[in-house]
C-alpha cells in the first residue's frame, strides 16, 4: 500500500448559505489515478477548488502528507499540487512556451528570473505532451484540443506531485480525448504522479482510472475500485437513472450506456 | 523572440533618452547648448532652462511613466483593456478636492506645495479609502466589487464637482475646468520632489510584481493554482498604484489617455509579458508625455495647449495605426 498523500476529514463548504460540500471524508494515496464523477451540482469542482485553496472549506479538514492545508503558503501548496481548470474559452495573450513557463512561478524566489532548471522542466513538459512543435505559437491560435494539452503541460511543468483536472476532455473530439488519456496515463505511470480528475464521462472513468468516487449533493455516494461502478445499483443510486452494460464488439471492454426511455 | 524583445527595449530606451535630451532645448525660445554651459549666456534663457523647462520635463516624464504603468497594472488586475489609472475614482476624488479648494477661495501653500495639490491629494485619499472599504465589506476582496465600487465613486465625485461648478461664478468654474484638463505649468523643482517619492515607491512595487502581473492576467483561479497569493498581490498593487496616481494627479491634474493607451501601444510593440512590458511602458509613457508637452508648449506659442488635448489627438491615431498595420499576430488582450 502506498502512503496517504491527501487526507480529507469531514470537509464542508457553504457558499451564500448553500451547502456545497457536506462532511466529505476521503483518503487519496500516492500514485492514485482517481476519477470523481456524479451529477451536475454535486460539488465535484468545488472539491478540487478546496484542495487548491481557491475555496476555503472547513478548518483542518484537508491534510497533505499529514500537514493541514492551512500551514502551507500558496507557493508551497503549488509545489505540491497543480490544477487544470474547466476550460472557459478564455484566451490568454501568451505564446505556448511563455504560458507553460508561468507554471514555474512557485519555484521562483523573489527578485529572480527563471533559471536553467525551470527551462529544463518546461522543455520536459513540452516534450512529454508533444507540444514542443508549436511552442512559439500564440495560445489564441490553437484548437480547443491543443489548448487543453498545453494547459496540462503547464500544470506538469509546475513540478507538483498531484495533478487536479476538471473535465479535461469535455468539448474535445475522440482523437484529442484519447491523446489526453494517453498523456495522463504516462504522467501517472512513468512520472508516478497522483491524478485526480473530475469527469462526466462514466465510461472513461471506469476504463482509465483505478479508483472512482461518486459525489452527490455534496456527499460521497460511492468510493471504490473503478471496476466496481460497472453495476447498475451503484450508478442508478447516484444518477437516479438506470444503465445498461454491454461489451464492445471488438475489444470486449464493458460499455456503460444510460437507458433512454421510449419516445 | 527574446532577442527581438531586448532590441525593442533598447529602441524604446534610446527614444526616451533622445526625447529627454532634446525637449529642454525646444520651446517658444530655442536655447542652445552654448547658452547653458558657457559663461556669459543670457541669464533669462539660463533661468528658463533650469527653473522652468527642466523641472517641467522631469515632472512630465515621471507623470507619464507612472500613469502608464498604473494603467498597465490595472488592466492586468481587472483583466480589462478599458481599465485606466482613473477607473477606481482616484482622479475624481482629487478633482473634487481641487474644486473644493477653488470654491472655498482661501489660497495658501505649505512647504512649497500648493493648497490645491494638498486638497486634491486629500480627495484622492478619500476615494482610495472608500473603494477599499466597500471592497472589504463584501467577502473575498473581489476585483469585480472593486471595479464597480470605483466606477460608482467616480460618478459620485463627478456629480459633486458638477454641483460645485454650478454653484460657482464663471471665473471659478473655468479654473476648475482648466484644472481638469491637466498640465505642467510649474516653476522650480518642488513639484518634482513632491511626486518623486510616490513614483519611486509605486513603480518599485509594480516592477517587483511583474511575474505576479503575468499570473493575474490568467485569472484568479489559475493564479492561485500557480502559487500566487492573489489577495496580497491585489492589495499591494491597489495601494501602490492608487497612491502614486493620487500624488501625480494632485500636482498635474488628471491627464488622460497616457494611462490607458500607453500600455496598449507597448503591448503591440513588445507583447504582453509584464517582465518586458513594465519597463517599456514606463519609458514610453514618460517619453510620450514629455513629447506631447513639448508640442503643447510650441504649437500655438506664446500660448499653451493643455497637454491632455495633445495626448489623445496624437496618441489615438498612432495606436490605431499600430493596431491595424500589425495583422492578426498583434493581439493586445
Amino acid at each position: 500500500m502506498n502512503n496517504s498523500i491527501i487526507e480529507i476529514n469531514n470537509l464542508s463548504l457553504s457558499i451564500s448559505n448553500k451547502t456545497i460540500l457536506d462532511s466529505v471524508s476521503l483518503q487519496i494515496y500516492e500514485g492514485d489515478y482517481l476519477s470523481i464523477i456524479g451529477p451536475n451540482g454535486a460539488g465535484k469542482t468545488s472539491l478540487l477548488k478546496c484542495l487548491m485553496r481557491i475555496y476555503s472549506g472547513s478548518d483542518g479538514a484537508i491534510k497533505f502528507l499529514g500537514t493541514p492545508i492551512e500551514k502551507f503558503s500558496q507557493k508551497n501548496l503549488a509545489k505540491l499540487i497543480s490544477y487544470v481548470p474547466q476550460s472557459d474559452g478564455r484566451i490568454f495573450p501568451f505564446t505556448v512556451e511563455e504560458f507553460v513557463m508561468i507554471g514555474r512561478y512557485p519555484h521562483l524566489s523573489p527578485f529572480t528570473s527563471f533559471n536553467a532548471e525551470d527551462k529544463k522542466s518546461v522543455q520536459a513538459a513540452l516534450e512529454l505532451t508533444k507540444t514542443k512543435q508549436f511552442c512559439d505559437r500564440q495560445l489564441n491560435t490553437l484548437s480547443g484540443g491543443e489548448r487543453q494539452i498545453v494547459f496540462i503541460a503547464a500544470a506538469l511543468a509546475q513540478g507538483a506531485d498531484i495533478l487536479l483536472l476538471d473535465e479535461p476532455t469535455t468539448f474535445l473530439d475522440p482523437k484529442h480525448e484519447q491523446e489526453i488519456y494517453k498523456i495522463l496515463r504516462k504522467i501517472n505511470t512513468q512520472l508516478c504522479k497522483t491524478i485526480i480528475s473530475v469527469t462526466h464521462d462514466i465510461n472513461s472513468a471506469a476504463l482509465q482510472s483505478e479508483k472512482v468516487i461518486i459525489l452527490k449533493n455534496g456527499k460521497v455516494n460511492f468510493s471504490g475500485k473503478a471496476t466496481e461502478i460497472m453495476s447498475n445499483n451503484i450508478l442508478e443510486k447516484a444518477y437516479e437513472k438506470s444503465f445498461t452494460f454491454t461489451n464492445h464488439p471488438i475489444t470486449g471492454q464493458t460499455i456503460i450506456a444510460p437507458e433512454t426511455p421510449q419516445a | 523572440m527574446k532577442r527581438n524583445k531586448n532590441v525593442m527595449l533598447l529602441i524604446i530606451f534610446l527614444f526616451a533618452f533622445a526625447v529627454l535630451m532634446l525637449a529642454p532645448f525646444l520651446g517658444m525660445e530655442t536655447i542652445s547648448l552654448k547658452t547653458i554651459f558657457l559663461s556669459g549666456g543670457e541669464q533669462v534663457k539660463v533661468d528658463i532652462f533650469w527653473k522652468i523647462r527642466l523641472p517641467r520635463i522631469v515632472t512630465a516624464f515621471l507623470a507619464g511613466a507612472a500613469l502608464a504603468i498604473s494603467g498597465m497594472a490595472f488592466q492586468a488586475m481587472f483583466r480589462n483593456p478599458l481599465a485606466t489609472p482613473f477607473t477606481l475614482g482616484v482622479s475624481s476624488g482629487a478633482a473634487f478636492g481641487a474644486a473644493m479648494y477653488v470654491k472655498i477661495g482661501v489660497f495658501f501653500s505649505i512647504l512649497g506645495i500648493s493648497g490645491q495639490s494638498i486638497f486634491s491629494f486629500v480627495g484622492a485619499i478619500a476615494a482610495i479609502i472608500l473603494v477599499y472599504g466597500i471592497t472589504r465589506v463584501k467577502k473575498g476582496f473581489s476585483t469585480t466589487t472593486m471595479l464597480v465600487a470605483g466606477v460608482a465613486i467616480n460618478f459620485f465625485f463627478s456629480s459633486l464637482i458638477m454641483f460645485i461648478q454650478y454653484m460657482s461664478d464663471f471665473a471659478n468654474s473655468f479654473r476648475i475646468i482648466r484644472w481638469l484638463m491637466g498640465g505642467f505649468e510649474i516653476v522650480g523643482f518642488s513639484p518634482v520632489l513632491t511626486i518623486l517619492p510616490f513614483v519611486v515607491i509605486g513603480s518599485g512595487v509594480v516592477f517587483l510584481l511583474t511575474n505576479e502581473l503575468n499570473l493575474l492576467t490568467l485569472g484568479e483561479d489559475i493564479a492561485l493554482s500557480r502559487g500566487g497569493d492573489v489577495k496580497k498581490i491585489k492589495l499591494a498593487l491597489f495601494f501602490a498604484t492608487s497612491l502614486m496616481v493620487g500624488g501625480i494627479v494632485s500636482v498635474c491634474g488628471p491627464i488622460g489617455f497616457v494611462g490607458m493607451m500607453a500600455p496598449h501601444i507597448c503591448r503591440l510593440l513588445i507583447g504582453p509579458d509584464h517582465r518586458y512590458l513594465t519597463p517599456v511602458s514606463f519609458l514610453f509613457g514618460g517619453a510620450f508625455l514629455v513629447f506631447c508637452d513639448t508640442l503643447a508648449r510650441m504649437l500655438i506659442a506664446p500660448a499653451e495647449i493643455p497637454v491632455g488635448v495633445i495626448t489623445a489627438l496624437l496618441g489615438g491615431p498612432f495606436f490605431l495605426w499600430l493596431l491595424l498595420s500589425g495583422g492578426s499576430e498583434r493581439k493586445i488582450f
